[in-house]
């Protein structure tokens, strides 16, 4: 199976070795040379060097023969718009999008875009650990 | 009319101004601390210091009454396209507008839903085409929603369509000459209209059978 990642910061580098260690062909995209450092030195997978809104970086990933895409750049809405892209030009099925603020989040999953939103997520979790605090006590 | 325009740049500003001038209702958003403190000094209450693709900012921009037009014309295509997208979508706002700044990504407002667009540099290209001697061919209106484009041609002398009868010309399938206008004098073109050279000639065509009609109007070779 062949996924692209675009975005290569904290998330998307460590997605990209997730996928790739569990056997997917994994290709990054990310604007920045430097980027490619994140994937540590054994990086066996494709870097494609460009913007993911470009038509022609998201060609020369492979997308017409991807088979899912993660879109994890430091921009929401840049997140947004290229999972769009791919989803409406491409047709893929299997797009994922972060997308740090809820609210966006939110609205374009109910407009059928996959979004992730680490921020709800954290939101939860720490609601859960205050309530599972033994409240009152002290040490 | 109340109007909300995202992004306190040069372009935001002045829309601003002629919005006011002209005796409109409108809120500027602005997210940088800098321009929005001077943008106050001008406009007041009238400005709004926050993100305009985050939905609260938004809504107290009047996103919910909604507004006549969203103007998003911030120096961000992506920014300019979630704000169109939001109103349109979310608020069932009629006109929603955008800024293209780079050209390439006028396929992708297409392709989104956001067909009402204004791009300067294809506006100032536009114009450089039509000021270069020589360049018979420019694209005047492009139809986006109809598929559509019109186009100016200037008939070159030895071109082989002058001399000829517009129904004697093989148009290619998918476009057609309106109008010829000879020594200024405009003429709706019909079977009869002879075409000669320095003239001037606006059709309309489907795209990709540009390159057919080059040939018989200009006679480019293939």
């Amino acid at each position: 199976m062949k996924a692209i990642v675009v975005g290569c910061g904290r998330t998307g580098s460590a997605i990209a070795l997730q996928l790739s260690a569990e056997g997917w062909e994994v290709t990054v995209v990310d604007e920045q040379e430097e980027a490619l450092g994140r994937l540590g030195p054994r990086w066996q997978g494709r870097f494609v060097l460009g913007h993911g809104m470009d038509d022609g970086v998201l060609r020369e990933a492979g997308i017409e023969q991807a088979d899912a895409v993660v879109v994890a750049t430091d921009g929401d809405n840049t997140n947004i718009v290229v999972g769009q892209l791919v989803q409406k030009r491409y047709g893929l099925g299997c797009v994922v999008v972060r997308v740090l603020d809820p609210a966006r989040a939110e609205f374009y999953a109910a407009r059928g875009l996959r979004t992730v939103c680490p921020t709800q997520t954290a939101i939860s979790v720490l609601a859960d650990a205050v309530r599972s605090c033994q409240t009152g006590a002290r040490a | 009319m109340y109007a909300v325009v995202a992004g306190g740049g040069k372009v935001g500003a002045n829309v601003m101004r002629s919005l006011l001038a002209m005796g409109h209702e409108a809120t500027l958003v602005e997210q940088r601390r800098d321009r929005f403190d001077v943008l106050q000094e001008e406009f007041g209450h009238q400005v709004l210091l926050g993100d305009a693709t985050e939905i609260h900012v938004l809504e107290a921009a009047g996103i919910a009454r909604p507004p006549d037009q969203v103007l998003a014309v911030t120096g961000d295509d992506e920014d300019n396209l979630v704000i169109c997208q939001i109103a349109k979508e979310g608020y069932s706002v009629r006109r929603a507008i955008a800024r293209v700044n780079d050209p390439r990504n006028q396929q992708l407002f297409d392709l989104l839903g956001i067909t009402q667009t204004v791009c300067a540099t294809t506006g100032i290209l536009a114009l450089v085409e039509h000021e270069t001697p020589g360049h018979g061919f420019v694209r005047l209106l492009p139809l986006r929603k109809e598929n559509l484009e019109i186009v100016e041609v200037q008939i070159p002398a030895g071109s082989p369509a002058a001399g000829a009868r517009l129904d004697r010309l093989a148009l290619p399938e998918g476009s057609r000459v309106i109008t010829v206008v000879h020594d200024g004098q405009a003429e709706i073109a019909i079977g009869s209209t002879e075409i000669r050279a320095g003239d001037q000639v606006l059709a309309v065509l489907r795209p990709g059978v540009e390159r057919e009609l080059r040939q018989v109007l200009l006679g480019e070779l293939r």
